[in-house]
């Protein structure tokens, strides 16, 4: 057994850092940011390139093939640099859908367009209730002739005005149902719902008796229950990832400011007040990390403690996350304040990555079920899942 | 990245667990809650004989001396399986963990032969007299004195705070050989046999009711030069590495034990009454024990690097601050939810009628308000963060 990157993993990471250093500089995220969508085209293409649009996916969709752990190290070094654009949702969310649910025709069009960086998606999921859980879709999908009519609203789909296409789940029949629908659908009317994290942009879609066509049906089901299980989970070691990076930036960029700051002549970090804060961010930053990699390992090798372990790492890194941007604040004092100093916008990005993929009440609940309700405690030493 | 059993590991595991199922005494829940402390260890010592004499006391040590000659993985995994199997743990707690890896570190080839096996077996129990009155926190001030009359150091001084002091029959002492010497330069690292003459030894009562700890004093107690670990004067690096084996030892027995209390109080949870159905069904109290579960995770995955690191560097670093602190600090917050969820009864104490397990959780309630200050308050383990790993100027 072995609890730490090899050293192909220590590579990527090293790479990916090295690649966004150059590529998306805080002053390229301040610019997007300023954007309708957030996002460059231009940048997207870089990602490509690098092979991550297709990262976790088979080679034979012009994926990377990559491991989760290997996703996992790439998205840290993404949230460090706070890099824009949706990555989270057209290739963890859509793209993990479409590899678990889709067939082999949708995964060729589909799939293979996210890999090579050609098509951008997302997943339209939570509704009026704002659940994360997928038994509470009620987005109305009827029969008709030769297809599907979907009608209602959907709230918080990430990136959905650069989406190619939205992969949408709703009720059919009773059944948990996904479909694919373009963009440019007749029906189809969303509009930017502002929020917090200035660096993300989320939506509100409307279904007006959109058509579709049988063949846009994904899965439904059991089958489309799994998918989007699925599609939550490596989305959520994604999302869990880049916050353990905007976490040790917090982190970087305090204890910096602590050792060069003086106050009462010698540096503020010289005093345990401060220091005890700065040692507080780490102890919350080596946890998250220890939880996000063990979940993307458990993810990979699809042990039966993954789901648990996803939520364990997302309890976690959400209240490590605000706190570290807490304390980050408190230590620079006024100017951690301040709309010049980076800081607000991970404090920003902690809030809304918090609430993504369901917040830490919601995961401790997930937790509970198996813990309280199953009487079972998952995660002994080699993934032993039963007492 | 690999968390998967290596096939020696699995069948490490799977030996050990077949012979746990055999051989852990089935009373030993008895004993854990209504024996003394004293008739308590009497019976772990017992056991550790037993363990021992099967071959699986010192899993990580070296074959030569009495252990099992396995890595630190199979360590961890021999902690994972005794508390799986709710097997009692080991007597001698300080010498396993603390003072005998010192001793293979630092000892000489007839130390390691002397004093290693007896640990194994029990035989001799060790206590650790590092702190004093007046060195707590700032261990380096300590003034117990050794002062060397041809072949013996002879110690006068107090110590303090020392876990199994009314058991041990040796004791691992810092003592200050170097009269000249300040803070960390001129100490030494003694191993004293307890029943040399001037030695007493003084219970001190806790805040729970029990003398876990003692008071040592040394009047012109005579120490062989042989006994000194390490060299003469360079007694500080020989604890210091102790000190980074203390927490992470503690740290993996602490996430053990939390682990099997929650889920006691899981199962306890089932039956406690609670706004009109059971407390597992009240969705605040599923929170607060889904988050211990988050927590106990939490410091089990990070113990798991900090192994994985050892295994990779040779040294537990200063990193094992962290775990300190995230150990202390959980077990506080699950001893106050546990009392929360358990309601009334949680505060009656043992023989008390109505109370829940004897009354182990108004203790163990108790027992966790030290977890912060020994083996290091957080207050210093927080310096040794900021100021060994994030490289912040010293305060002090």
């Amino acid at each position: 057994m072995h609890f730490g990157l090899t050293e192909t993993q220590e590579t990527i990471k090293k790479s990916a850092r090295e690649f966004l250093r150059a590529e998306c500089p805080m002053s390229e995220v301040r610019r997007l940011m300023e954007t309708e969508t957030g996002f460059a085209p231009a940048l997207w293409a870089k990602f490509a390139e690098q092979g991550w649009t297709g990262i976790i996916f088979p080679e034979k969709y012009d994926g990377f093939g990559l491991g989760m752990v290997e996703m996992a190290v790439a998205l840290e070094e993404m949230g460090r640099v706070l890099a824009p654009g949706p990555f989270l949702t057209t290739v963890l969310l859509a793209g993990t859908l479409l590899d678990r649910a889709a067939s082999e025709e949708q995964k060729q069009k589909y799939l293979r367009a996210i890999c090579r960086g050609e098509a951008h998606s997302t997943l339209a999921l939570l509704e009026k209730s704002g659940s994360w859980n997928p038994d509470q879709v009620q987005l109305e999908a009827k029969r008709s002739s030769g297809g599907y009519r979907l009608n209602g609203e959907k709230q918080f789909v990430g990136d959905a005005g650069v989406a190619d296409f939205l992969l949408v789940a709703a009720r059919l029949e009773g059944d948990l149902a996904v479909f694919i629908v373009p963009a440019a659908a007749a029906g189809l009317r969303m509009a930017l719902t502002p929020a917090l994290d200035l660096t993300r942009r989320l939506y509100g879609v409307w279904f007006d008796n959109l058509a579709l066509p049988e063949e846009n049906l994904v899965a439904r089901g059991g089958r489309a229950r799994e998918a989007v299980q699925a599609a939550l989970d490596v989305a959520s070691v994604g999302l869990i990832a880049e916050m353990v990076g905007g976490i040790e930036k917090l982190l970087d960029l305090t204890v910096a400011y602590a050792k060069t700051r003086k106050q009462f002549n010698r540096p503020i970090g010289a005093f345990q007040a401060v220091q005890h804060q700065c040692a507080d961010m780490l102890v919350l930053l080596e946890g998250s990390r220890s939880a996000v990699y063990y979940a993307a390992w458990a993810l990979n090798e699809r042990e039966p403690s993954a789901q648990a372990a996803v939520s364990v790492a997302k309890v976690y890194a959400s209240e490590a996350y605000r706190e570290v941007g807490n304390k980050a604040i408190q230590v620079q004092g006024g100017m951690g304040f301040t709309w010049e100093n980076d800081t607000h916008l991970y404090y920003r990005r902690a809030k809304g990555s918090e609430l993504a993929f369901g917040d830490a009440s919601y995961h401790r609940e997930r937790i509970a079920q198996t813990l309280i309700d199953q009487r079972r405690m998952v995660g002994e030493a080699g993934g032993d899942s039963c007492r | 990245m690999d968390l998967n059993l290596t096939r020696e590991e699995t069948q490490f595991r799977d030996e050990l667990r077949a012979w746990l199922t055999a051989n852990v005494p089935s009373d030993w829940e008895t004993h854990r809650l209504y024996d003394g402390m004293e008739e308590r260890f009497r019976f772990l010592r017992r056991w550790q004989k037993r363990v021992h004499q099967a071959g699986w006391a010192g899993v990580a040590w070296p074959k030569e001396y009495g252990g099992r000659g396995a890595r630190l993985m199979e360590q961890v995994i021999f902690s994972e399986e005794m508390a799986r199997a709710a097997a009692p743990p080991l007597a001698n707690v300080l010498g396993l963990g603390l003072i005998g890896p010192a001793i293979i570190a630092y000892g000489t080839e007839k130390q390691k032969k002397r004093y290693l096996p007896n640990i194994l077996s029990g035989d001799e129990i060790w206590c650790q007299g590092f702190s004093e009155p007046n060195a707590g926190s700032d261990l380096a001030a300590l003034r117990t004195e050794a002062r060397l009359e041809g072949d013996h150091f002879v110690v006068n001084g107090q110590k303090v705070w020392n876990s199994y002091g009314w058991a041990a029959d040796w004791c691992a002492l810092v003592a200050r050989s170097d009269p000249a010497s300040a803070k960390h330069k001129g100490l030494t690292y003694l191993l004293v046999e307890m029943t040399s003459p001037g030695i007493e030894v003084r219970p001190l009562r806790q805040m729970t009711g029990e003398s876990e700890f003692t008071e040592l004093f040394f009047r012109d107690v005579r120490v062989p030069v042989e006994n000194v670990l390490g060299a003469v004067g360079d007694g500080w690096n020989v604890a210091l590495g102790t000190l980074a084996q203390e927490r992470a030892a503690l740290g993996v027995s602490a996430q053990i034990a939390m682990r099997r209390q929650l889920e006691r109080l899981v199962e306890l949870a089932h039956q406690i009454p609670s706004n009109g159905h059971t407390a597992a069904e009240d969705p605040l109290v599923r929170q607060k024990l889904a988050q211990s579960y988050v927590d106990n995770e939490v410091l089990r995955l990070n113990q798991m690097r900090a192994v994985s690191k050892i295994i990779e560097t040779g040294r537990p670093g200063p990193e094992g601050s962290i775990l300190k602190i995230g150990w202390s600090e959980a077990n506080q917050r699950f001893q106050r939810m546990a009392q929360e969820i358990l309601g009334p009864r949680a505060q009656l104490t043992g023989g008390s009628d109505f109370a829940i397990d004897n009354g182990a959780w108004g203790y163990s309630y108790l027992r966790s308000r030290g977890n912060t200050i020994e083996a290091g308050t957080s207050e210093i383990q927080r310096n040794i963060i900021a100021q060994h790993v994030l490289g912040l100027p010293k305060s002090y």
